[in-house]
């Protein structure tokens, strides 16, 4: 909005294409450029160390070791249900299809886990405000519960839904849902009384009330508190899945730790990294849309 | 409705009753608002002159006496009895014209009716232009007469502002006041206003009244009889500045003095 002020007064005409692609690049180039910097700065480093011989090339191999040899580290992203009996341990998708199966499984659970977490959570810190009786019974359970350690969640994901999408979408839900309550009852808590006065003055009634003030007013802390929440996702679906889901990117890492395979690791590293990152990049843009009313800059806005 | 527009006898609120955090923001208050006056409540910060408002509103219960609204006890807020903040309560979510019909939108009206209610208030208010904006779009000023257009969108027979320009710079003030002079003027409304700038008093009021530090009492109510648009620099407006300066001053020292109590007892 501000850098949009810069310009001059918009013409009748729209800008021809190369204008707005130029503008759209003087956007988005420092960001990248600094962005490239920023791992190649720490990637430097890294490569350093191993140059100088401080970094053990067996323990913690440098980029231009885990990522040379990409092929062979497709190769044990495997789908194949191997455990089964009768199938052979060859059998199953090429080793590419397999790095997009994990990688895809891995992402439904995630977002799967936070989509259910968001609803049930939103909804209930909104009927733990509207309804104090709601509020009495479940509120010091919820408080109770929230800072337990999602790992501690694990047997019982596992006792409930055996193996499989189940226990990983199940763990990503309870780390998630506890905190996305409170969280929701702060922003309740956190709206202008002035929003709700002025709305009582017109003569709104409670529903009304909700409907047409709080919920828009909350709509902004809600979605950074999704963003967080979707890094919270990740982290916990890869503990999910080292414990026997089937296939996932937390299965590769942790056959990588069985088998003493540190590319691997690190190679599956990355891959998270990245999709954490183009996620949350995804996220913003979704906030922008959706929060057409504020400012760049506020409410957690980055200028994506 | 030869009522008066608002009535209150032996007013008093004590906030947070019956717990150590008790506090008495206002003691005994009568007042009585005709149809059509405009009334401003001056006095120093913290003295419960907000609290006022809140009561006639209807938004916070008295915990002493009784206010009547053209003759009715008033059991909660109400469309008739509009209240205007001091910062900004636009809805940022919502275009100018949405916020203007909120109150219409809540009685179920349907979206052309909405517009085309807000479109009139809107360009009787001159900001037409405004009503495809959204509040951040607009200064702090228009963002006040978007406010006060809402509000005299809901037709109430009272206005109640709470210090509605007091964050506006002095120029933008001093247009707002006349903009809102010529908006009462032509709705007929009684207009209870919240200000603690003597000058702000002295332009607009038909009755200023006084009240005292806390908890807030009625000092004086002094009667300013001229016609407007007043000239600040005549020789009555200066006794009359005088005259509420020394009111006002008398009461600033009486709030810091317990401040400073308050403050070495703690």
């Amino acid at each position: 909005m501000a850098r949009a002020r810069l310009l001059p007064a918009r013409p009748l005409l729209a800008p021809p294409r190369w204008q707005r692609l130029a503008a759209l690049a003087r956007r988005w180039l420092p960001q990248l450029l600094w962005t490239v910097v920023s791992v190649g700065l720490f990637t430097a480093i890294w490569e350093i160390l191993w140059y100088v011989g401080w970094a053990d090339p067996r323990l913690l191999p440098p980029p231009h070791v885990f990522l040379s040899d990409l092929t062979s580290q497709a190769r044990f992203f495997n789908t194949a249900q191997r455990w089964q009996i009768g199938v052979s341990p060859d059998a199953g998708p090429s080793p590419w299809m397999a790095v997009l199966i994990t990688i895809l499984s891995s992402t439904m659970r995630v977002l799967a886990g936070l989509g259910l977490a968001a609803i049930v959570s939103v909804a209930l810190g909104v009927a733990i405000r509207y309804f104090r009786l709601i509020e009495h019974l479940t509120l010091p359970t919820v408080t109770l519960l929230a800072p337990v350690s999602p790992i501690a969640w694990l047997p019982v994901a596992i006792f409930i839904f055996g193996i499989g999408n189940g226990p990983a979408i199940f763990m990503v839900f309870i780390a998630l849902f506890f905190h996305m309550t409170l969280a929701t009852i702060t922003q309740i808590d956190g709206v202008n009384r002035n929003y709700i006065n002025v709305a009582r003055t017109m003569g709104a009634s409670k529903p009304q009330i909700y409907r047409r003030v709080i919920l828009p007013a909350i709509l902004p802390g809600l979605l950074v508190v999704l963003r967080f929440n979707l890094f919270g996702a990740w982290m916990v679906v890869l503990i999910a899945e080292a414990t026997g889901v089937g296939f996932g990117l937390g299965q590769v890492i942790m056959m990588a730790r069985n088998t003493f395979n540190p590319s691997l690791v690190f190679f599956t590293i990355v891959v998270i990294g990245l999709l954490g990152f183009t996620f949350d990049l995804l996220m913003r843009l979704i906030q922008r849309r959706i929060l057409y009313w504020l400012p760049n800059g506020v409410g957690g806005f980055v200028d994506v | 409705m030869s009522d008066p527009a608002v009535v209150c006898s032996r007013v008093g609120k004590i906030w947070a009753t019956g717990t150590e955090r008790a506090h008495e923001a206002l003691r005994a208050i009568d007042l009585c608002v005709d149809p059509g006056e405009f009334v401003v409540l001056l006095g120093p910060s913290g003295c419960g002159k907000s609290t006022l408002l809140y009561l006639i509103a209807g938004l916070e219960e008295p915990t002493a006496g009784e206010i009547r609204a053209h003759g009715a006890p008033i059991t909660g807020p109400a469309p008739d009895r509009s209240l205007i903040f001091q910062e900004t309560s636009l809805f940022p979510w919502l275009s100018v014209w949405q916020n203007v019909a909120f109150g219409l939108s809540l009685r179920g009206a349907g979206k052309a009716e909405q517009r085309d209610s807000a479109r009139q208030v809107l360009s009787r208010t001159g900001l037409a232009d405004t009503i495809d904006k959204r509040p951040h779009e607009l200064s702090g000023g228009m963002r006040q007469r978007v406010a006060v257009a809402r509000a005299l969108a809901m037709r109430p027979e009272v206005l109640l502002m709470d210090e509605p320009f007091a964050s506006l710079d002095v120029q933008t003030r001093a247009k707002m006041q006349g903009f809102l002079l010529d908006v009462w003027q032509e709705s007929g409304a009684s207009v209870i206003f919240v200000t603690h700038h003597i000058d702000e008093a002295m332009a607009l009021a038909d009755r200023v009244v006084v009240l005292t530090a806390r908890p807030g009492r009625i000092k004086e109510i002094v009667a300013i009889d001229r016609p407007r648009p007043r000239d600040p620099f005549a020789p009555e407006a200066l006794a009359l500045r005088r005259k509420l300066t020394e009111l006002l001053s008398a009461e600033v020292d009486r709030a810091f003095a317990e401040q400073e109590n308050v403050a070495t007892a703690a």
